[in-house]
């Protein structure tokens, strides 16, 4: 079997000299067209864990390997061009158009225009927003939705085999949020693509992703598949957590019947 | 007042152009420092606090001293590289670049890094986050996002930068300021109103259309933003193209920031122009810039007083007859600075106490000796260099004198002053034309505490042996006649003749512009005196310019006039400057 596309060993990180460990010894391993979401609250560290895989922080300690080589063979931002990165701020670059916010990473890594322009007008298909009536529009022109949509096309523009996500939809209304994670989630089998996505809802997070990690006090308590988490190995607090959308989901169909 | 206008007018295209020329390059120069410096001082934070503070700091210094702190720093660096080979002028625009240049790096280094601070975070990591390097971020996204912020920093510097341009003119910089300078001193009202709505033109036009800019910078319209710069880079053009047709001038003359100065530096270009040299005028420098200017070869000619140069260069108290301290003046300068006094021009100007005759005559004071006995319940007025210098203190030391107040103003308004009865003495001038206007007397100066001030001219030590320059100016210097005509000719041009009583007796108007030679004369169309606006109501120069022929009809009457005898007479040839 090839290495994993991802792989932490070890890696820990404080941002105050030492004192406190915003991410402890955290070791995954994802492998090549895995999805995993990294599951935690707020101050988990599950966004610092997330970051460090494409060395937007750097880690104090252990090893980052990227489909077997270390992440630290590469500049920082060539290992970056690599890689696709969501945030749920999107992040679109307002003085430029949609077109061009998309072909940022092709640009830098110096594609010849036409295939920029192809691949662009594709990935505008893919998102399911229409070249012709959106490539030349501005960001500010687009809802939240759209915007989003555009983010994930942005990252990925070059053809990564890794993307990143960062509660990418967190912003987004329930409807349109349902309908991107599922859009996504076809996306990611239909590229073959590797993701990590980071999300505080569970649900969400077990209607998507193959894997999960749950992360607290900057350590993995739990790495396993949903069903694995649920039974009886699991830490009480991570049963407890997959445990609440079952809880609702009961709640709710009482609550429908009532009515 | 048409007269004044068309004047002003036609000086228009040389003062706006070398007005813009400064402030353009002042610009330039400031966001070529201030960008770097800002993109520094927002990524390094140990960088951002002594860079804000000490761009901070120098917007405190007022900005004619600023202007003026730089001519000593220049002067010494020039003397410092000359050995180099690396010569530059201290004078003019240099140091107006770089006073100007630090003036407007402010607005543009606290707007470009508020300017940066304020790109969204999620913007900035969007950046890192799709593999662009810190040198493409900032160039493909914090520059352009923080565009307008950094643009309007730029207006406002620009705004300040053509506002305090005008302030260059003390330095030997023409700028738009010179019409401010030469009305005041001369009370041209309407070339300080013409200097001032010319600069504040030039700076809504500026500020305009680099709002044009700013508005497409912020709106990602190219259409605007090319149109305002193509409308700037003509403008600069078309205001340069004066400037940059015409060679500038050879010979550089300088001139003191009074009124007497501007009518002999003009006098002293009219007379190269004449013998076919060229000549510029740097004017309005103060009395120790301009002397240091001649001896470090800044300007090549100007008109000096010898009880000045006794005074103030040579630091002497005693007071020797006139004929001597004209000798060992000579031999100093020669010595100590190779500066050749190419001689007299034969008439004389002098400090000298002045006050109303109503007041004067009520406090029975008619000679200092007189005034020290009030003085402690008078206040004095000064023009800004009067009480720092020796004069001063060997006047008030001589005779005991101590003021109830002392107050300094610009020339002008201390005429203002006494007039109006807010200071009781004034150090006045004793050729001034105020004096008779104002009906003011001059306090005789009995035991001589003040030097005679004898003009004369000052070559450089480059122009010492210009035999062209001194056969050009030879016409200038003292005509040989009796020494007892001199002295009385130097008498009654130091009379003052003000532009009313001229007007009253004279068919000609003194005005500027105005005063041409008579169509007899036989020199081949010689150029006509051209003032800065200053009213011929200062004997000596008007005298000066009368001999030369240019006053035609007081031709031959310069003795006669000066053998009517007066009281004043006597004493103003000691008091004389």
């Amino acid at each position: 079997m090839s290495s994993p596309a991802i792989s932490l060993r070890g890696v820990r990180k404080s941002f105050d000299g030492g004192a406190s460990f915003a991410v402890d010894a955290v070791s995954i391993d994802v492998a090549e067209g895995e999805f995993l979401a990294i599951i935690g609250g707020s101050g988990s560290g599950k966004t610092t864990t997330l970051r460090m895989i494409n060395r937007l922080i750097e880690p104090d300690l252990g090893e980052v390997l990227i489909e077997g080589q270390s992440a630290f063979a590469l500049a920082a931002h060539e290992l970056r061009r690599r890689i696709g990165y969501v945030i749920q701020g999107v992040g679109l670059f307002p003085h430029l158009s949609i077109a061009e916010n998309i072909a940022v990473t092709p640009r830098l890594l110096g594609w010849p225009r036409e295939q920029i322009e192809a691949r662009t007008r594709e990935l505008l298909d893919l998102v399911e927003l229409p070249a012709a009536d959106y490539a030349a529009r501005m960001p500010a022109a687009l809802s939240g939705g759209q915007r989003q949509r555009i983010g994930v096309a942005r990252a990925l523009a070059a053809r990564p085999r890794i993307v990143l996500m960062d509660e990418p939809f967190g912003a987004l209304d329930p409807l349109t949020r349902d309908t991107l994670t599922s859009a996504y989630r076809a996306l990611h089998d239909k590229l073959g693509v590797t993701s990590v996505m980071i999300t505080h809802d569970i649900q969400e997070a077990l209607l998507l992703a193959d894997r999960l990690a749950v992360m607290a006090d900057g350590k993995l308590i739990a790495l396993g598949a949903p069903a694995d988490l649920a039974g009886g190995d699991a830490p009480p607090q991570v049963r407890a957590l997959l445990d609440m959308p079952r809880r609702q989901a009961k709640r709710v169909r009482e609550r429908l019947a009532d009515g | 007042m048409d007269d004044r206008f068309a004047t002003a007018w036609a000086r228009l295209p040389d003062y706006l152009s070398q007005h813009v020329m400064l402030s353009a390059s002042a610009m330039a120069l400031g966001l070529l420092l201030s960008l770097p410096l800002a993109i520094l001082a927002y990524r390094n934070v140990a960088v951002r606090w002594p860079v804000m503070t000490l761009a901070s700091v120098i917007q405190t210094i007022p900005s004619l001293a600023l202007l003026a702190l730089f001519y000593p720093v220049l002067l010494a660096l020039s003397a410092a590289t000359s050995g180099l080979g690396l010569q530059f002028s201290a004078l003019g625009f240099l140091p107006s670049l770089l006073a100007l240049t630090l003036y407007s790096m402010l607005p543009i280094i606290r707007n470009t890094v508020a300017g940066l601070q304020g790109v969204d975070t999620d913007i900035r990591e969007a950046a890192r986050g799709v593999g662009m390097t810190s040198r493409q971020m900032l160039l493909s996204v914090e520059l352009p996002l923080a565009a307008p912020v950094i643009m309007a920093g730029v207006r406002t510097a620009a705004v300040w930068t053509i506002g305090t341009a005008t302030l260059s003119t003390p330095v030997g910089q023409t700028s738009l300021g010179n019409y401010i300078f030469t009305g005041l001193q001369t009370e041209n009202w309407v070339f300080v109103l013409f200097g001032c709505a010319s600069a504040a033109a030039l700076a809504l036009i500026v500020d305009q259309l680099l709002a044009l800019i700013e508005s497409g910078v912020a709106r990602r319209e190219r259409r605007r933003v090319l149109a305002g710069a193509a409308g700037l880079a003509l403008g600069v053009v078309l205001t340069l193209a004066p400037s940059l047709a015409g060679a500038r001038a050879g010979y550089v003359i300088g001139a003191k920031s009074f009124t007497e100065q501007y009518i002999l530096s003009q006098l002293i270009r009219d007379e190269l122009n004449e013998h076919g040299l060229s000549a510029q005028r740097r004017t309005g420098l103060g009395s120790s810039v301009v002397f240091r200017a001649l001896a470090a070869n800044e300007i090549d000619v100007y008109v000096d007083y010898s009880g000045t140069i006794w005074a103030m260069q040579m630091g002497r108290t005693d007071q020797p007859a006139r004929g001597d301290l004209f000798e060992d003046m000579s031999a100093w300068l020669l010595e100590t600075h190779g500066v050749r006094a190419l001689g007299p021009l034969g008439f004389e100007n002098a400090y000298a106490l002045a006050m109303r005759r109503d007041r004067a005559e009520a406090l029975g004071v008619s000679s200092i000796a007189d005034l020290a006995r009030v003085a402690p319940r008078l206040r004095i007025g000064g023009d800004f260099e009067f009480f720092g210098r020796q004069e001063w203190a060997a006047v008030r030391d001589g005779y005991g004198l101590r003021f109830a107040e002392r107050r300094e103003f610009q020339s002008t308004f201390m005429y203002r002053a006494i007039a109006d009865g807010d200071v009781d003495v004034i150090s006045a001038f004793s050729s001034d034309g105020r004096i008779a206007a104002l009906d003011l007397i001059v306090l005789e100066d009995t035991r001589g505490a003040l030097p005679p001030y004898d003009a004369v001219l000052l070559l450089s030590p480059a122009r010492a042996d210009d035999e062209a320059l001194i056969a050009a100016l030879e016409p200038l210097l003292a005509p040989s006649r009796s020494r007892r005509c001199a002295r009385r000719i130097s008498w009654s041009i130091a009379t003052p003749i003000s532009v009313a009583s001229v007007k009253r007796r004279r068919p000609w108007r003194v005005r500027p512009g105005s005063i041409k030679r008579a169509p007899t004369s036989p020199a081949p169309s010689p150029p006509p005196l051209r003032s800065d606006g200053p009213p011929l109501h200062r004997g000596s120069a008007a005298s000066l310019a009368r001999r030369r022929g240019v006053l035609p009809s007081m031709r031959g009457r310069i003795c006669p006039i000066a053998r009517r005898p007066s009281r004043r007479a006597s004493h103003l040839s000691r008091a004389h400057r």
